[in-house]
């Protein structure tokens, strides 16, 4: 294995800097690693190792001839960096792991695109997900699924399991998801990585294929806290063409990560939330939570008990507002205007025939469900007992978090409440399938900022740690964040990801 | 009580226009039917005073200036597209017997 690819991006970027090494040097180890591994994991759907490269080249080029330009380079500039195949690229397709899409290619950017192009960062492709980001395992994605590094048997989370198996894996240092229920974090936590789901508006979403619009939220992937810090405020700040995009950026976060990495955490206090622990969480999950508790407190933070005794009802609020918002944000394709149009086989040749075809080919089980379902719940005679009394429960989540924060700077859970289980666990349980969202959704119904941290090993699998922040104070759980990771690999001598094992390539025939 | 029956379903499968085959009707019936059992504990807690949230941040409605911005052109419009015909998208019959 390539050195190189085992920098963070962040050590990366000051290697590119100091001149030591190059992006296309860089580009190209991890193009290497693509080609070693990915006929296993199956992160990605699309590599994109010609743009990549000269990307890599260019900003080569502008370095190695100095003065204002190569000043004037991002920070990031040269670090490759891999995109869930949700967002929207020119020159790359964009699938959403439909067959709807197979192929489709977006005639325009997504905002977080134009940044990281603005920036010089190479992408080195687009990463597989579960169909419409619709999942917890990336099984239903409809280009095969994604395998856990760590144990290829295993789910690597979902929606995002390609973003962070690439990362986990050394396929990329940095990576972009999308989070509408987890689906950053959750990835995050069975892959050892770090993902944050930034506070709703704060990341624009223009660009990336709406689910479940108001709660949707781009967010950064990555090994590092500070990496992750770095990326949140390269591709945050407000975007006109986004309507629900904050008013002004968040700032600070890369100097929260590395006030906290210095270890100090006096007068923080951390709130451990009573629903979010105990029945339902696998024991070796709760006790490196309990674990990573005590370092926080020796650490200065002063850990209090919370209850937020709504968020019972969270899930079930979610699995009724997210399929009507799904409902409504799908009906676009039609096989009208783009994607796929299938014929019907026999009978009148229709619009609304060939629409009928076409939905029943493009999709697969898990959107049919949602889409139904969210039909249902918005249907006349069922809306105020369903999506209405959705709605006031997002009110209760909202107040359960208003008065945790009156108590605590930042909140704490694990993030998913069990390690990585096995492909094919849940196949025939939906509801099973939707449990492991449990800690992460009230974060998106309220709209708050939740980041993951590794929280080291259980059955030897990884277990995350999430922290929650009030909504704007992103730079709270990077601060937290980057303590907790700092104390730990304190601990260990090591970090978590440097654990997980070589993959083992012939164990696993290679996916078409 | 079963909340959803095999005909409700029939019935969302024609609003949502997705074809479904009779087996996939009577497993989607039996999955929504468990989950909509799961899911409707929301309205225990949803009493009448509670305001309803539709959004986590609120935001006043944003107008930008009326003027013209970035457009696509006509190629790139079609090229995803899949039947067109002179610079338009091409559809079947909107109605039946036309």
């Amino acid at each position: 294995m390539n050195e190189l690819i085992k920098l963070s991006a962040t050590e990366l970027a000051a290697k590119l800097r100091a001149g030591e090494v190059t992006s296309v040097e860089a580009v190209q180890a991890h193009l290497d690693r693509i080609a070693e591994v990915d006929g296993t994991l199956n992160a990605f759907l699309h590599v994109n190792a010609k743009e990549a490269l000269a990307v890599a080249a260019e900003v080569d080029a502008i370095r190695a001839a100095g003065g204002a330009g190569a000043e004037a380079l991002h920070p990031l500039a040269g670090v490759p960096i891999a995109i869930k195949d949700l967002i929207v690229t020119k020159g790359q397709p964009t699938t959403a792991a439909s067959k709807m899409l197979e192929g489709w290619m977006s005639p325009y950017d997504a905002t977080v695109i134009e940044k990281i192009r603005a920036a010089k960062l190479p992408m080195l492709g687009k990463t597989n997900l579960d169909e419409f980001a619709m999942g917890s395992s990336t099984e239903h994605s409809a280009y095969g699924v994604t395998r856990n590094p760590w144990d290829l048997n295993r789910i690597p989370g979902g929606s995002g399991g390609g973003s962070a198996a690439a990362v986990a894996s050394f396929e990329a240092p940095l990576a972009l998801g999308t989070d509408t229920g987890g689906s950053i974090r959750q990835p995050g936590a069975v892959t050892g990585t770090v993902g944050v789901k930034p506070t709703y508006g704060a990341v624009s979403r223009y660009g990336a294929i709406a689910m479940a619009s108001s709660l949707d939220q781009i967010g950064p992937v990555s090994r590092t806290v500070l990496d992750s810090a770095y990326l949140q405020e390269l591709i945050g700040g407000h975007d006109p063409k986004d309507s629900t995009s904050l008013p002004n950026a968040l700032e600070g976060l890369v100097a929260a990560a590395e006030s906290g990495a210095a270890g100090d955490l006096e007068g923080l206090r951390i709130g451990v939330i009573k629903e979010l622990t105990g029945e339902g969480y696998q024991e070796g999950v709760q006790a490196r939570f309990n674990e990573s508790l005590e370092l926080l407190k020796a650490a200065g933070a002063e850990i209090v008990e919370v209850s937020c005794p709504n968020f019972k009802y969270a899930l079930g609020a979610y699995y009724l507002i997210m399929p009507s918002e799904v409902s409504s944000n799908l009906a676009k394709f039609d096989g009208v205007r783009y994607g796929k149009r299938v014929l019907p086989e026999d009978g009148p040749m229709t619009i609304e025939r060939v629409m009928g075809a076409t939905r029943a080919a493009g999709f697969g089980d898990e959107v049919k469900r949602r889409i139904i379902l969210g039909t249902y719940a918005l249907s006349a005679g069922y809306y105020d007992a369903y999506y209405g009394s959705a709605q006031k429960v997002r009110t209760l989540i909202q107040r359960d978090f208003a008065a945790a924060f009156e108590q605590a700077d930042v909140l704490v859970s694990p993030t998913a409440p069990t390690v990585a289980f096995e492909l094919g666990a849940n196949d025939n349980d939906p509801l099973a399938m939707y449990l492991n969202d449990v800690a992460t959704i009230p974060a998106n119904l309220a709209g708050v900022p939740g980041i993951t941290v590794p929280g080291g090993l259980s059955e030897n699998l990884p277990v995350g740690i999430q922290f929650l922040a009030p909504a704007y104070e992103d730079a709270r759980l990077y601060r937290a964040g980057a303590a907790l990771e700092a104390l730990l690999e304190k601990q260990w001598g090591h970090s978590l990801i440097s654990q997980a094992p070589a993959i083992d390539t012939a164990s696993i025939a290679q996916e078409a | 009580m079963s909340a959803i029956s095999r005909e409700d379903v029939v019935h969302l499968a024609h609003l949502a226009h997705i074809e479904m085959s009779d087996a996939e009707l009577d497993k989607m019936t039996g999955e929504l039917d468990a989950i909509v059992g799961a899911i409707a504990s929301v309205s225990e807690v949803a009493a009448s005073d509670v305001p309803a949230t539709s959004h986590p941040i609120p935001l006043t409605n944003v107008l930008r200036e009326d003027t013209v911005g970035q457009t696509l052109s006509i190629e790139e419009v079609l090229l995803n597209a899949p039947d067109s015909d002179s610079d338009r998208f091409k559809v079947p019959a909107i109605l039946d017997g036309e």
